[in-house]
């Protein structure tokens, strides 16, 4: 039995996964099940940091992923960001990079800058 | 005579204003002292927000972005850059802002939507020197996320909050290395899945029952001493440990930002914040407030669901719909530290109401009960308690009919 707590959402149900048959208790809702499933085998996570903006009233712009990319990438994504820099006017939803390192998913901007 | 004005635009005061709007008020003001709205969202980059009342998990950002957006076209206006500086008992309120000087404005409802501030190392008083590099976490936020400052490369973080939790990962992805997350309760005051993909995902150790007890360096930090306190929060000696760094972060609390209220004489509770009946109305009729001014949250959705009550309840009291007379106190009992509202009146169209509240210690299996003045009204199961984790019940009214006081309280 491995014990995990979920991270889906706020609420943060402990799991009890069973190693081989990838059985899922004290799950509150089936996002639980994924959860724990994924994390055994593949484990992923959203990315959110800044981008640095010019033109506008500050001089970051929040973004995200828009699913979890897989958990070992995180730290070379943020500094893949460093890379870019946006001018404003940016909306809400812009991509700043589309399926990043291929895994499906794209950076968005979070705030309308 | 204003109809309604709210003091800030964060989170509270937005969807106050959206509800207030939707009852049909047109006459809204809402006074914001930074130069946007969105308050504290706008530097919470992380995602987590918006699961339930949007389905999606937004960041801050997007859903403070959400609710601006429901605003516009709806004529509610904003003064940003505006200060709210005194709120008298008649439903005045001052405000200072370099666009229209100093103004007073009265209104027939008054929201109060201002907040929390972050507890200061003064607050808490450590011991040591003065050195800089000691920042509280949510100024550190605010300096990376907005401006684009990294205040500093090996960081310790006092308090297991869940800005400081926030502020270790995000820190590490930025470049630095954080040593210590160091917490002096025996369980820490984040969420769980906080300290999953925050500490545990990068390698930070937690510390429970540790404190800092000496904070070293001239012009700036150099290190601090940390050790294990016993159960009445003192430091063992022989417990030192020291750790090098140059920047120390404080995550120890936030504190209902009530300056406004104490002034207007409104009661406040135990939760630093006003006393309100189940409607968000404080003790001075007229004036309701809601979100982080009242108790600290941890989720922003019951943030907009409290503030959703508030305005609605402000637009009946515009429209001359006022409450019942008697009200039905909630005590706290076993291990419940308060609850919000603490007072509940009459209601002929709302069925059930709900009560917010805070465990005083971490519980396992137990249930929540209700109890009235000769019996438990009601009960509800839970597997995992903990003061990190904001609580909420859903009491249905007609159990309150023959009461005069309920306690909530945990059976273990
Ligand atoms: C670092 C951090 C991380 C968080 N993480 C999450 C999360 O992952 N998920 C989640 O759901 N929730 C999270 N929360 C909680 C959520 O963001 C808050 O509960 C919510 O923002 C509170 O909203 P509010 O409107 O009450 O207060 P605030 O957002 O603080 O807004 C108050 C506003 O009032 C203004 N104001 C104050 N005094 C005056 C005055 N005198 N005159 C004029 N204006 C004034 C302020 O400038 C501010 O804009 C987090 C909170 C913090 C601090
Ligand atoms: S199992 Fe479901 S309810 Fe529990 S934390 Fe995960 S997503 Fe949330």
């Amino acid at each position: 039995m491995k014990e995990m707590i979920c991270i889906t959402c706020p609420k943060g149900c402990h799991l009890q996964v069973d190693e081989t048959t990838l059985t899922v208790r004290g799950n509150g809702c089936p996002r639980g099940v994924v959860y724990a499933q994924n994390e055994m085998t593949d484990p992923k996570r959203t990315v959110t940091s800044t981008v640095a903006i010019s033109g506008s009233f500050l001089a970051r712009c929040p973004v995200r992923t828009t699913a979890p990319v897989p958990k070992g990438k995180m730290k070379e994504l943020v500094a893949l960001l460093k890379e870019h820099t946006l001018v404003s006017p940016v909306k809400t939803g812009d991509v700043v990079i589309k399926n990043v390192f291929g895994c499906g998913a794209d950076v968005i901007v979070t705030r309308d800058m | 005579m204003r109809d309604l004005i709210i003091i800030g635009g964060g989170p509270a005061g937005l969807a106050a204003a959206y509800a207030a709007y939707e009852k049909g008020v047109r006459d809204i003001l809402i006074i914001e002292r930074d130069a946007k709205l969105g308050g504290i969202l706008n530097q919470c980059i992380h995602n987590g927000f918006g699961l339930h009342r949007f389905g999606e998990e937004l960041s801050g950002p997007e859903y403070a972005g959400r609710y601006i957006a429901m605003l516009k076209d709806t004529g509610v206006e904003v003064y940003s850059d505006t200060m709210v500086l005194e709120l008298r008992p008649d439903r005045t309120v001052c405000a200072v802002s370099a666009a229209r000087g100093y103004v007073e404005l009265q209104a027939k409802a008054i929201v109060l939507a201002m907040g929390c501030r972050e507890r200061t190392r003064g607050a808490i008083s450590i011991p040591g020197k003065r050195p800089s590099g000691v920042f509280t976490a949510g100024a550190a936020q605010r300096y990376l996320n907005m401006e684009g400052w990294l205040c500093g490369k090996r960081v310790v973080i006092l308090g297991s909050g869940d800005i400081g939790l926030i502020m270790a990962r995000r820190m590490t992805l930025e470049g630095a290395k954080v040593l210590a997350c160091v917490e002096v309760m025996p369980y820490s005051g984040g969420l769980n899945r906080n300290i999953v993909q925050c500490l545990h995902d990068f390698d930070i150790p937690l510390y429970l029952s540790h404190t800092v007890t000496d904070i070293r360096g001239d012009k700036r930090l150099t290190g601090v001493t940390v050790m294990k306190v016993d159960d009445r929060r003192m430091p063992i000696p022989g417990t030192e440990m020291d750790f090098d760094c140059d920047t120390l972060l404080l995550s120890v609390g936030l504190i209902p930002e009530n300056e406004l209220t104490r002034q207007a004489g409104i009661t406040i509770s135990k939760t630093n914040g006003p006393v309100v009946f189940d409607n968000m109305e404080t003790s001075l009729p007229g004036v309701f407030a809601c979100g982080n001014v009242v108790h600290v949250h941890d989720l922003v959705d019951f943030v907009s669901e409290e503030a959703a009550r508030a305005g609605s309840a402000a637009a009946d009291r515009i429209f001359g719909k006022l409450p019942g007379e008697s009200a039905v106190s909630v005590l706290t009992g076993n291990a419940v530290s308060y609850t919000v509202p603490q007072y509940i009146r009459d209601s002929e169209n709302e069925k059930a109401v709900s009560v917010s509240f805070r465990v005083n210690k971490v519980m396992e299996n137990v249930t929540i009960e209700v109890q009235g003045k000769e019996k438990t009204l009601c009960s509800y199961k839970r597997a995992h308690m903990a003061p990190g984790e904001m609580e909420k019940i859903v009491i249905p009214r007609v159990l309150l009919k023959n009461e005069t006081a309920v306690t909530v309280a945990i059976k273990e």
